[in-house]
């Protein structure tokens, strides 16, 4: 297995994304799909890039529809900032959390997350201290932040990931 | 724009829904970054078009080209992936250039750089 398909997810990936832009799934397509996706993870085991594992299918699938409901939730929070408040941003704020997440996959996952969701910004992490800075435009309570990061975010993402 | 003609109207409506509400939602993202005061804050405010905007504009077109070709049409989820997975890159990179540029300049409105030392180069 490790052999031939040293990235089997990558490589599944890759078909797809292939098999979606032809938008075809005729026989030639999916062989022609198959060996590009194959060469290309064959390329970037030369890189050697770390394994991800996905430990729980599900955890992950919760966590999709979560953000996609966050996202959308948030998307009226900020625009609700942007027309109606007098002084936008005057909330806004830096704020530091504290991560217990190891795994560089997670944490990649989680950067997209917040960076992707409106009114939050991921600034820096710092590996050492362990602990995540960010940027928030309506900086009310922090504990709030901190519960919906630590509490959604996190503990789905190690989960999955570690 | 014969194309349209062949749109039936209920179709019609749904897909300028999508494309107005997109439309929309990016423009306020817009008026955001004219509103917002400092530039930390109006980082925040084109994320509006790159999620809601994006996605709400995606599914009018996948809508119309759907039934345009009486077939699903979906290649406009490969959009809403590389836009979803390369916003932040660039998103980041322009916050850690803001707040590099503040803590050199010594600005009391970011956090103190010990909080930040790893974006300060050594010596």
């Amino acid at each position: 297995m490790s052999g031939i398909l040293p990235y089997p997810l990558l490589s599944l990936a890759l078909l797809a994304l292939w098999l979606l832009l032809n938008q075809s799934i005729s026989a030639g397509h999916v062989i022609l799909g198959s060996v590009l996706a194959v060469l290309a993870s064959w390329a970037m085991a030369a890189l050697r890039p770390e394994k991800p594992c996905i430990r729980r299918p599900g955890a992950a699938l919760r966590l999709t529809g979560m953000v996609v409901v966050d996202i959308l939730r948030s998307n009226l929070a900020v625009g609700r900032i942007i027309v109606r408040s007098r002084e936008p941003g005057v909330n806004a704020g830096f704020m530091t959390i504290p991560l217990d997440m190891r795994s560089r996959q997670g944490l990649a996952v989680l950067s997209i997350i917040i960076t992707s969701t409106p009114g939050t910004i991921w600034v820096n992490y710092d590996a050492a201290k362990s602990t995540l800075l960010l940027h928030v435009l309506d900086l009310v309570d922090e504990t709030v932040w901190i519960r919906t990061i630590k509490g959604r975010y996190e503990r789905l993402l190690m989960e999955i990931f570690e | 724009m014969t194309a349209l003609g062949d749109l039936p109207t209920w179709a019609a409506f749904i897909v300028s829904f999508c494309v107005v509400l997109g439309a929309a939602v990016t423009l306020i993202g817009t008026i955001g970054l004219l509103r917002l005061g400092n530039f930390y804050a109006r980082v925040h405010a084109p994320t509006l078009g790159a999620t809601l905007g994006m996605g709400s504009i995606l599914l009018g077109s996948t809508f119309y080209f759907s039934v345009l070709e009486s077939r699903p049409v979906v290649h406009e989820i490969l959009i809403a992936v590389f836009v979803t997975l390369t916003t932040p890159v660039t998103l980041m990179l322009l916050a850690r250039a803001a707040l590099y540029r503040d803590l050199t300049e010594g600005s009391t409105e970011v956090p103190a750089s010990e909080v930040v030392e790893d974006l300060i180069p050594p010596g």
